[in-house]
């Protein structure tokens, strides 16, 4: 009885039976609220307005709530928050500090291509006058089945893709800002619900696609539950779910609520409570060997939905496990280093080596995302400042890469749409060398050929992780990547040196959206490749937590 | 500051991205253009590398002409470059060789027009070509003159680093897209093979070599050196101000150096290169040995002896081993090819180990021997596998059994060929003679034995050579041989020079010693050798000595 009632007191602010009402700082939140708020508006739009203005509407809503937003986090950052001074908002859980407001940056940028390449609609010749974009007609009709082609006879479209993604964006800036797991968990929600949606609606080879959804889905959820379960878990060792205050019972600086005395200071709490939450969180980057789902998402997501989730679920799921192993469980002792070092040397490791055997473009891609996970990780293990600041500096290189890759995957198509087999990819370089330089471009950068961005995104962890005393990580990093290079290569050599097929595919050529998103992935790739160091500068700057 | 140095790399950058950029098409003009263009550049950049050489102060300090702008301040690195003598005589022999390699290449990426002597049509499958061929070739060739200029003047370990692995790729698509057209689907095949082993034996050394920088990087700023800067690190590690403990400066010496043998070739890790040498057309191939390859050598001296002094000396007999083997080996399986241009291959590498043997033997005979070697390997081979080209394309095979009594048919073009094979047999009074003299000299006053074994290829040279000039050149004319051309003005162009710098070099080296003993001096200073006190006056003084 009397620990019940002093948790009641606890929860009561120690004995006042006073509630305070929440204090939420607005302006400081407005990333997300605009994102949010973009996102609502356009679900009444989907509501109220008729069909043939909503595609319109939708894509300049989307650009227009991701710019707004992009310029509210610069506003912040030229503010000084995330170098200079940094904080708590909304009653302590989401922090506003360096790698939040950078890699909320990331995300919106991500999102703005995204949605260039959602809104691309000449790829494919119109139907009875009706232009075709990526996407499904009607989500809810059974594939090949009558209502389907009823729907696409109508010119349906689905437009609420657009809402969506804005949805997820939203979750995914929230995500690497949480500063307690349950605001963690609930971000995570947010941005995997539309997600699975999103993967479900690709217009051709419906039911791969939906395959694909639904393994996500049954996956993303043991994930998710994990995720809770190990928050309870902490909970019940630190009594809070804040991560400052879990980092500070684990010192020993702070004292544990009084009610939960029997539980606190219980290492197995702790430990097993650290392993799940870390496993939802692998799941979300792809680690190995929580990675099993991401080449059938890959393959069966409509390609511009794949290029987001590679690109932006990436960016958003390392912010939360950055902000967990450096804020929470900073230094990572002795305890949980042997089995993040495991998880990083299998992720280079079996990425790098499965990718090798791969026949199909976007799997190829997806291998090669579970490769980087595993680079990105010798940052995350690094444990020093330098370390969050390679790692920052790599998921802005990768996003822009890994975007512009799938964006010329969308180019490549034959009669059945996209053509994704490697073989059909032959001799590519020789119908159309522009296209295929620009890919060739990216892979190098995948492969970590210097000047280009691929290249110090890699020095940059590689010198972090040498620096926070994880050289055999290196070296392992390395040799997985001498493997990785030589699929890589393996696709230029088909490109450029193999005849073409007789009845192969042809390069559709895109309207204005999918060339934006492809000329800015080249200018990223190449500039952050030969002049990044304001970009180094400003991920270094920004790698600063705010800890309390 | 003057901006000579960065002008001299950038010309030819800019040139390959303007050579690439004229417009495209199949006409006749329009090619002509092009290669006129990259001609011109690469001209110019001869002009540059002379006014570099004119400038330079043999008694100068070793770094001279230096420039150092920042570039990524958070990894200490910076654009930093500066020439001694033995950037200098290299950077000449690059400017030299790079415009001759684009005149003997002139009819060699043409698209669809077949072989560019015979007249013979193009097979099958070319109609995808390229119309951009030839913009692409001469852009390419621009592209690695560039990369390798930055190679030799970098002074910043990372800045060598970055344009070091760079050229493989410009180097990658000129193996891989371009060579002779003598075998139809089969030859595409393996040169696709070749252009992708070339690039994942240089990707992986390069990788090794990544981790050795990134290595070095992270022990010198936990003693406060955290720069790239080569001259700083260098002097902080020669006054002891940077000690790296003796694993540590093992594993990274051996890091580099991995990456310096894939490339240098040294045995075993040459098997790229009659791969790469065979498949490509004889300019590639002229480019790929006797330009790229020197910047392994080169980075062997320049940066493994300077920046790991006591690792050098520890791995030094090892490393002559493997240097003696590649000799012999080499030269054995040049007597035993079939195929002209792999039999130039093989002869590299076994002159390969001689460089490394003057690299690693540390007397001042042995390395200024060495650099002169990379000079004159680089004109000797050169000759010999432009010659051989030009040979190659007039009857459409490789194949030295194809060949027979050339020299009655086109005496001017045997006459060249027996000048480069000569020179490669380093016959004395020409110029590979001198270098290799002195390679043996300073590798007999410290390790005699070694010495011994290493002339056991020149023996083996004298015959690869000879014998390879007796099945072609001499005996009754063979019927394909019979209607063969004579060299055109055009090819007799790319022949003289190099035949007037053979023997140039070959009576009167000094320019080159002059240019090369200090730098020398300076690099054995630093990982603390001295000569053996010789018992006789050499041949050529080697500049000041240590003490």
């Amino acid at each position: 009885m009397s620990d019940v009632h002093s948790l009641w007191m606890a929860a009561a602010g120690g004995g006042t039976a006073s509630i305070p009402a929440p204090q939420i700082e607005y302006g400081q939140l407005s990333p997300m609220l605009i994102v949010f708020g973009a996102a609502v508006l356009g679900i009444l739009a989907e509501a109220f307005l008729p069909r043939r203005l909503r595609w319109g509407t939708q894509v300049t809503l989307a650009l227009a709530g991701l710019a707004a937003a992009f310029v509210a986090v610069l506003v912040l950052a030229n503010d000084g928050y995330g170098t200079t001074k940094s904080g708590l908002i909304a009653m302590g859980s989401v922090a506003l500090d360096g790698p939040a407001l950078f890699l909320q940056g990331v995300i919106l940028l991500a999102g703005v291509l995204a949605v260039l390449l959602y809104a691309e609609r000449r790829l494919d010749p119109r139907v009875d006058g009706v232009p075709l974009d990526a996407f499904t007609a009607q989500g809810a009709a059974a594939p090949g089945g009558e209502q389907e082609k009823q729907a696409a006879k109508a010119g349906f479209a689905s437009t609420e893709v657009y809402p969506l993604t804005l949805f997820a964006i939203g979750g995914m800036l929230l995500f690497p800002a949480a500063n307690d797991l349950l605001t963690m968990f609930v971000a995570l929600e947010v941005f995997s619900l539309p997600l699975y949606l999103l993967c479900a609606l690709a217009r051709r080879r419906r039911l791969l696609s939906q395959e694909a959804a639904v393994k996500y889905f049954l996956l993303g959820s043991f994930a998710s539950a994990f995720f809770l379960f190990g928050s309870a878990l902490l909970y019940g060792y630190a009594g809070s779910f804040r991560l400052p205050d879990i980092h500070d019972v684990i010192a020993g600086t702070a004292p544990a609520t009084p009610a939960l005395a029997s539980s606190t200071q219980n290492d197995v709490l702790l430990l097993v409570g650290l392993a799940m939450v870390a496993v939802g969180l692998f799941f979300k980057v792809g680690a190995v060997p929580f990675h099993s789902w991401t080449p059938d998402v890959y393959q069966g997501a409509p390609t511009p939905v794949t290029g987001f989730m590679a690109a932006a679920t990436k960016v958003a799921a390392f912010g939360a496990l950055l902000r967990l192993f450096y804020v929470a469980f900073p230094g990572l002792r002795w305890d949980w280093r042997p089995v993040m070092w495991a998880v990083a040397i299998l992720t280079m490791v079996v990425g790098a080596i499965l990718a090798v055997t791969q026949q199909d473009v976007k799997r190829l891609l997806a291998y090669s995302s579970i490769a980087h996970a595993g680079f990105i990780l010798t940052g995350v293990i690094a444990s020093n400042r330098q370390g969050v600041g390679a790692v920052l500096f790599y998921l802005l290189a990768y996003t822009f890469v890994t975007l512009g890759a799938f964006a010329v995957v969308t180019l490549v198509r034959d009669s059945k749409g996209e053509a994704t087999h490697l073989s059909s990819w032959a001799g590519l370089g020789r119908r159309s060398p522009l296209l295929a330089a620009v890919f060739a471009l990216f892979l190098l950068s995948f492969a970590g050929i210097p000047l280009t961005a691929g290249f110090t995104g890699k020095f940059a962890v590689f010198q972090a992780a040498a620096a926070g005393g994880a050289t055999p990580l290196v070296i392992i990093g390395v040799l997985s990547s001498a493997v990785a290079a030589f699929f890589y290569i393996r696709v230029i050599v088909l490109m450029f040196f193999s005849d073409p097929q007789p009845n192969g595919p042809a390069v559709a050529i895109p309207s204005a959206f999918t060339s934006t998103a492809i000329s800015l992935g080249v200018i990223a790739t190449v500039g952050l490749g030969v002049l990044p160091q304001y970009f180094l500068d400003l991920a270094s700057k920004a790698a600063m937590f705010s800890g309390h | 500051m003057s901006a000579l140095l960065t002008a001299t790399c950038a010309v030819p950058a800019a040139g390959a991205v303007l050579t690439a950029a004229l417009p495209a098409g199949s006409s006749e003009s329009r090619r002509r253009a092009t290669k006129a263009v990259a001609l011109t550049v690469s001209a110019a950049t001869l002009a540059l590398a002379g006014l570099v050489a004119a400038q330079f102060k043999t008694g100068g300090p070793r770094y001279q002409l230096t420039e150092q702008h920042a570039w990524i301040r958070s990894f200490g690195i910076s654009f930093s470059l500066g020439v001694d003598g033995i950037g200098a005589v290299l950077l000449l022999l690059t400017a030299v060789l790079v415009p001759l390699v684009m005149l003997a290449s002139w009819h060699d990426p043409t698209p669809g027009t077949g072989d560019s002597v015979t007249g013979a049509p193009a097979p099958e499958g070319q109609t995808f070509e390229s119309k951009r061929r030839t913009q692409a070739f001469f852009a390419l060739i621009l592209a690695v003159e560039a990369m390798v200029i930055v190679s030799f003047l970098a002074t910043d370990v990372f800045l060598f680093y970055v344009f070091f692995e760079a050229m493989l790729i410009p180097l990658y698509f000129l193996i891989g897209g371009f060579g002779d057209r003598a075998g139809g689907p089969e030859s595409d095949r393996q040169r696709s093979y070749a252009a992708v082993k070339f690039l994942l034996y240089n990707l992986l050394g390069g990788l090794v070599m990544l981790a050795a920088v990134i290595g070095l990087y992270v022990v010198a700023q936990g003693q406060g050196f955290g720069t790239f800067d080569l001259q700083t690190l260098t002097g902080a590690i020669a006054d002891g101000k940077l000690v790296i403990n003796t694993n540590a400066e093992r594993a990274l010496f051996l890091g580099f150096f991995f990456a310096f043998a894939v490339k240098a070739p040294l045995w075993p890790l040459h098997t790229w290169l009659p791969n790469a040498m065979g498949e490509a057309t004889a300019g590639t191939a002229v480019l790929i040995t006797a330009v790229v390859d020197k910047v392994g050598t080169f980075a062997m001296l320049r940066f493994c002896l300077g920046l790991f002094p006591d690792a050098s000396r520890f791995f030094a007999p090892a490393i002559l081993v493997l240097s003696v083997i590649g000799i012999v080996y080499g030269a054995l399986l040049a007597v035993g090819q079939k195929d002209i241009k792999r039999l130039v291959a093989y002869a590299s590498i076994s002159h390969f180990g001689f460089i490394i043997l003057g690299i690693f033997a540390m007397t001042s005979q042995g390395q200024s021997g060495a650099t002169l070697y990379m000079v004159n390997h680089g004109i000797s081979t050169a000759l010999l596998m432009l010659v051989a080209g030009f040979l190659i394309s007039r009857r459409g095979s490789r194949l030295i059994a194809d060949f027979g009594g050339v020299q009655k048919v086109a005496p001017v073009l045997a006459g060249t060929f027996l000048v480069g094979g000569l020179a490669t047999l380093s016959l004395p009074g020409l110029a590979p003679f001198v270098s290799e003299f002195l390679v043996l000299v300073g590798t007999f006053t410290r390790y005699p034995a070694l010495g011994i074994v290493a002339t056991l290829g020149i023996v083996l040279a004298a015959l690869y050579v000879l014998v390879l000039y007796q099945r072609t050149m001499t005996g009754p004319v063979k019927p394909q041989v019979a209607g063969m051309a004579d060299l055109k003005a055009r090819e007799l162009l790319v022949a003289v020079p190099l035949i007037a710098l053979t023997l140039v070099f070959g009576v009167y080296p000094k320019p080159l010693t002059d240019l090369v003993n200090p730098a020398v001096a300076d690099t054995l200073s630093q990982v603390h050798k001295t000569d053996p006190a010789p018992a006789h006056p050499v041949a050529v003084p080697a500049g000041g000595e240590t003490k």
